[in-house]
């Protein structure tokens, strides 16, 4: 197994306020790695900066071996590493297909301009919306469905790119416990279809049922990494949660 | 909401018959009443998904604007069309970055100026005579204001907040109506630039002026219908509900807006010269005119942003609203009035418009009926989901 995305250094300072501190680790091939750690520990604004949302102030970020940290967020999905955000996010006034079809592979603005969807591009559309349960609301703004819904859309529409690397920022957030179980098992078969996973959960019970790795972070660094079990032993993680 | 939106739909014919009294005056005022509603109605007749209707709609309005000049031939009357085709294709056009990416640009009277001085200075310069031939640099007067909007772009896009965006392109304007005072060894001042008029007989003058500008609005429209039917123009749609999701997922964000910012100048830029050439003579204060502006963000407003349909709609109530109001009232001031009215019904009642007020309405009925089918079919839950409706 080898780091097909590695952090090193990372630093991002805000302000007075020093967000990331030197953050290094890394993500290896096929597996489903969680980022935990207690609010304001910085996982959000590692996200943005391994997603080019936010350009860190040092350190690089490499993406099978190739440094991304100064690529813009369409470039680096363009690179296969997708992700979702924190609050769930559609585009509200399209509808749900057209959300999906906004995310289909891109080119240049002047191709852009002289092209419209494909059907092809289309029948993947459905296909997805099909796979996630909502192939039925195709039509219908997307600023109309269901929290849970806007979630299964937010997944079909990162999906229609062919990600290698999903980052998802809390996809258990604010749903109820059966939706939560569907993601689980969504995300674990994705991970058999061979995508690798970076994600970002409060849910103890939900990290440590899908993950192979966990990553700690505690004010701007990681404090540990190992296995689901490791990290629960860690006497510096149960410091940071319970803030010794 | 419903009752609200009904409310809302009789203000505005409200208004409508309140001009109908000014209207009666002359039977060729009446003729544009009956042209704008026509074309109102086809338009809204053509918003519909099924393509046949559309192309037939969009048919039957062109023809109608065909055919116009030739049953209602009165100056008066090709004149107020004239105006409105102009400010079809301005609202158009502004909407291809206003509308469709939500940057507000109120800085596109901009380029309305840049290509009235451009046919006043070339043809000047050039010593071209009046005539068909200044049609062609009328064009001439698009490309040079999508020069122009490159650096333009360039700049007010630099910081991606909107609200910096709509601060830059007041500002376009008012440098831009500031050089034309002072550029005095261009512009000529204060004192304006002439445009050589074609010696065309009287009846016949208004006639290649009102084909021009009705082929300028189809075009103009046929863009943004190709823009908002295109991968490009689903990017801007994204951009506009979500900026960052966009860039999540593959638009490169910048490149669409400034493209989109780019192609909407050159269209107003032709309506500039167009309206250059048909009143002879330009100031920096009739071409770089805040008016213009606030024309094109009601217009866009009243019919829908974002839509193809609403600164058609739009432009066609209020530009005649507006023209009859300043023929019949004289120069006081009441189309001021209207406007400031109108922009307070609307953002009160429809603050999405006309176009998106009717179209969700009917769009719910629809998509409320085939979630239902599908249920029934599949043997789901009935889902509430489609009739939420938080907008």
């Amino acid at each position: 197994m080898s780091a097909v995305l590695a952090v090193e250094g990372v630093r991002k300072r805000f302000g007075g306020l020093e967000a990331l501190s030197g953050c290094s680790f890394s993500v290896e091939e096929g597996s489903i790695t969680s980022l935990i750690g207690p609010n304001g520990s910085g996982k959000t604004t590692l996200f943005n900066a391994v997603t080019g949302f936010v350009t860190p102030d040092e350190g690089e970020v490499h993406l099978r071996g190739e440094p991304i940290q100064r690529l813009t967020p369409d470039r680096i999905y363009a690179r296969g590493l997708g992700r979702t955000f924190q609050q769930v996010r559609v585009f509200a006034r399209l509808s749900v297909l057209e959300n999906v079809l906004v995310a289909t592979s891109r080119s240049s603005v002047a191709q852009g301009l002289l092209q419209r969807t494909k059907q092809s591009e289309r029948d993947r559309a459905m296909e997805l919306l099909r796979y996630v349960n909502i192939a039925r609301l195709a039509d219908v703004p997307a600023g109309s469905l269901s929290f849970g819904q806007k979630k299964l859309l937010e997944i079909a529409t990162i999906l229609v790119g062919e990600p290698k690397i999903l980052l998802l920022d809390e996809p258990a957030g604010g749903v109820n416990p059966t939706m939560t179980g569907q993601i689980g098992e969504k995300i674990r078969e994705l991970n058999g279809q061979g995508i690798t996973f970076l994600v970002v959960e409060h849910n103890m019970e939900f990290v440590m049922g899908i993950s192979h790795r966990v990553v700690v972070m505690a004010r701007g660094k990681v404090i540990a990494e190992g296995s689901p079990d490791e990290v629960r032993k860690d006497p510096k993680v149960l410091e940071a949660y319970l803030g010794a | 909401m419903k009752s609200f939106n009904l409310l809302a739909v009789s203000l505005i014919a409200l208004v409508l018959a309140l001009l109908l009294p000014l209207l009666a005056l002359g039977t060729s005022a009446l003729g544009v009443v009956v042209f704008v509603l026509l074309l109102g109605v086809s338009f809204l007749a053509a918003y519909r998904d099924e393509r046949r209707r559309t192309w037939l709609s969009a048919l039957i309005a062109v023809a109608a604007a065909v055919a116009y000049p030739f049953v209602f031939s009165s100056t008066q009357a090709t004149t107020i069309v004239f105006f409105a085709l102009l400010y079809v294709a301005i609202a158009s056009s502004w909407n291809i970055i206003g509308g469709f990416t939500g940057y507000i640009s109120l800085g596109h009277a901009a380029f309305f100026g840049l290509g009235a001085y451009t046919i006043a200075l070339v043809a000047d310069r050039l010593n071209l005579p009046g005539g068909y031939g200044l049609f062609a640099v009328a064009l001439l007067g698009g490309v040079v204001a999508g020069i122009f909007a490159v650096p333009m772009g360039f700049i007010a896009l630099r910081l991606r907040t909107i609200h910096s965006f709509v601060i830059v392109t007041i500002a376009y304007l008012f440098m831009y109506q500031l050089l034309g005072y002072n550029l005095q060894g261009i512009t000529n001042g204060s004192s304006g630039l002439g445009v050589p008029q074609p010696n065309w007989s009287g009846a016949f003058f208004n006639t290649p002026f009102y084909f021009a500008a009705l082929a300028l609005a189809v075009l103009t429209v046929a863009l943004a219908y190709w823009i908002r039917h295109s991968r490009f123009g689903l990017g801007l749609l994204a951009i506009r509900d979500d900026e960052d999701k966009a860039a999540g997922v593959g638009v490169d964000t910048w490149k669409h807006k400034f493209a989109a910012y780019v192609i909407s100048a050159v269209p107003v830029g032709i309506a500039g010269a167009l309206y250059a050439y048909f009143s002879s003579y330009i100031y920096p204060q009739t071409v770089f005119d805040p008016m213009i502006d606030l024309t094109i963000v009601l217009s866009a407003f009243l019919g829908g942003m974002g839509t193809l349909l609403g600164p058609i709609l739009g432009a066609m109530i209020l530009q005649p609203a507006q023209q009859l109001l300043t023929y019949y009232t004289g120069a006081a001031g009441w189309d001021l009035v209207l406007f400031g009215v109108l922009f307070l019904v609307v953002i009160l009642l429809m603050p999405s418009g006309i176009v998106p007020t009717v179209v969700e309405r009917m769009r719910r009925v629809r998509v409320l009926e085939a979630v239902r089918k599908a249920d029934e079919t599949e043997g789901v839950e009935p889902n509430t989901a489609a009739g939420g409706g938080a907008r």
